[in-house]
């Protein structure tokens, strides 16, 4: 079983890659489309969604169950089968999903209906738009899938050809911080609107935490937007190629570090759990059953894809690998359209064991108190997020060869 | 005066407020125990119930039944030291005559599962092992409270469930090996 843990989820993301590299570099060029205008867009927002963060982030309901068992040397959910096909137990996910799409939808007799609606949506929404700008591959030149590419044509042909990203913002990130920011509104909105003090209070530590956090987030990536010299996740991982020593994480090592544990607060999971503390409050979801409990389910897996997909963007060297280029694999030459998968193997494989790595430490470290948190964020984190942009600045501007002028 | 109190100082310092060290160290065996339970040796305790029983100890002590003597009858000689000795008082006895003029027997022995504390005092209590809780049977789930009451028919109808060693094995059972009989 252990060999198929990797070997599985390697196969399917090939699949996945090949599937855009064909429809982005083949079927729609072959159409007479443009797969940049607003259609290829929507097709793009479909595949990265419907095909990828959304699968895993249901697979991540069982990976969390099945992860924490062997962690506590348990062997964890394996009863739910369909036909007797038991799977390790990755039916119970397809449970999961039909239980909650036929439980009573209940509205508590006080809350505010409309709000107490808008919440779920609030809450998933803006992570579902954040993921516009994640570049999941190095893109695709139509028409030349056969071709054995070197660098300088593909990146002349990626001029015009189709990008392996929704949007091409170049202000990137600090769309990304935008939108996220949103995401606070939903939680507060479903605390507020449930008539009910626990998720209430669940709605305001949410809210509380969820500010406090996202400043040390945006200072902590400050640090690699200096040494990469941009805003635009694709950009930077063009900047940080395929060396190892020059991707964030050893450019930027503490901006690595503070912008992680930011962004697992954001995502208010363990240990940052304070909002749905189930001891103390339950949380800001405590009035919600059926689906809308699972949106917000589902907002909390997705923001850790997320968190994954920013992290090895920015950190990790987005869809590089050490010794693929262009042309091929170290001496290796291969065809364009299997360079352009590989890459979206690399950067999915990264998302994926970083979020392995998010559950990891969601199963390991204990919860904070609500004063710890706020002096962890803006004691600690804070001053050394800031830290971090003063030395960084200063060691870009002494390396610079015009020297800063 | 108050009572004193102990001011315990808490660590403290740089390497304590960032939690790093703890972080490393807590991953460190969550992470060794995911890796061995995933590829290589299993620490898995879980027992899949309905499929897989947990091996009690020889010493489990189950439901309590009643022994017989060799011609079949009651070994029990309602001496009433098992009711006696019952801290939870879940034993009831109604002696009667046997006839030959030698000894009592019971003509009704209840034993309230439901108020057994199964402290196997009652076994260490009887003179002539007429009681014993090595059935290895749990108390059923009832309907009833009654039903949990079990009389003189039912404890000796769990004779022959019994993993018992006739005899017992002596001073040396601790080292000698699992014995199946009964």
């Amino acid at each position: 079983m252990g060999a198929l843990v990797i070997v599985i989820p390697l196969a399917l993301f090939f699949v996945l890659g090949l599937v855009a590299t064909l429809i982005f570099g083949w079927v729609i060029p072959a159409l007479g489309g443009d797969p940049n205008a607003w259609y290829g867009a929507l097709i793009k927002t479909a595949f990265i969604l419907l095909g990828f963060v959304l699968p895993l982030a249901s697979v991540l309901t069982w990976m969390e169950r099945k992860q924490s068992a062997l962690m506590q040397d348990r062997i964890g959910p394996n009863r739910a089968s369909v036909g007797g096909v038991r799977a390790f137990g990755l039916m119970h996910f397809v449970a999961d999903a039909l239980k909650m799409l036929f439980k009573e939808d209940f509205v508590p007799a006080k809350a505010n209906k409309f709000l107490f609606g808008l919440a779920p949506v609030l809450a998933i929404a803006p992570v579902l738009i954040t993921f516009a700008i994640i570049p999941w591959g190095g893109g695709v030149c139509p028409g030349r899938l056969s071709e054995t590419l070197t660098d300088e044509t593909l990146a002349t042909c990626l001029e015009t050809g189709a990008r392996f990203q929704v949007v091409h913002l170049e202000v990137g990130l600090l769309f990304y911080f935008a939108i996220a920011s949103l995401a606070v509104y939903g939680t507060t909105l479903a605390g507020w609107a449930s008539y009910n003090k626990f998720s209430l209070l669940g709605g305001l530590r949410a809210s509380s935490q969820m500010m406090s956090y996202e400043v040390t987030m945006g200072m902590a990536i400050l640090g690699a937007f200096l040494v990469y010299g941009s805003l635009e996740p694709a950009t930077i991982v063009m900047a940080q190629g395929s060396n190892p020593l020059h991707w964030g994480i050893v450019t930027q090592p503490l901006g690595f570090i503070l912008f992680f544990v930011a962004a697992i607060a954001e995502t208010k999971r363990t240990p940052f759990d304070l909002p749905e503390g189930e001891p103390e409050l339950i949380g800001y979801f405590v009035e919600y059953s059926g689906m809308r409990f699972g949106m917000f389910f589902l907002a909390e897996f997705m923001e850790v894809i997320f968190t994954a997909a920013v992290v090895a963007t920015v950190f990790f060297g987005g869809w590089q690998l050490p010794g693929l280029h262009a042309g091929g694999f170290l001496g290796t030459a291969m065809p364009h359209w299997l360079v352009a998968s590989l890459g979206f193997v690399v950067f999915a494989f990264k998302t994926f064991v970083l979020c392995w790595f998010q559950l990891m430490i969601r199963w390991t470290l204990p919860r904070f108190r609500p004063d710890q948190l706020m002096r962890l964020g803006w004691k600690q984190l804070l001053p050394l997020s800031i830290a971090n942009i003063l030395i960084t600045a200063a060691v870009v501007l002494a390396l610079m060869p015009t020297g800063g002028k | 005066m108050a009572i004193g109190v102990k001011v315990v100082a808490r660590p403290s310092g740089i390497a304590q407020d960032m939690y790093v060290s703890a972080v490393v160290k807590g991953l460190g065996v969550t992470m060794r125990h995911f890796f061995e339970n995933l590829f290589g040796k299993k620490h898995i305790v879980t027992v899949q119930y309905p499929e897989e029983r947990a091996v009690y100890p020889k010493r489990y002590r189950g439901l309590h039944r009643l022994m017989t003597r060799d011609d079949g009858s009651v070994r029990c000689v309602a001496c009433m030291c098992c009711p006696t000795a019952c801290p939870a008082h879940c034993i009831t006895i109604v002696a009667e005559e046997t006839g030959n003029g030698a000894e009592k027997r019971p003509a009704i022995f209840e034993i309230d599962e439901l108020r057994c504390v199964v402290c196997g005092l009652c076994v260490e209590a009887c003179p002539c092992d007429a009681i014993r809780m090595d059935t290895g049977i749990h108390a059923p789930p009832v309907e009833h409270r009654g039903d949990a009451v079990l009389g003189k028919l039912d404890l000796l109808a769990h004779t022959g469930k019994s993993e018992a060693h006739q005899g017992g094995l002596g001073g040396e059972w601790r080292g000698a090996p699992p014995v199946r009989t009964g």
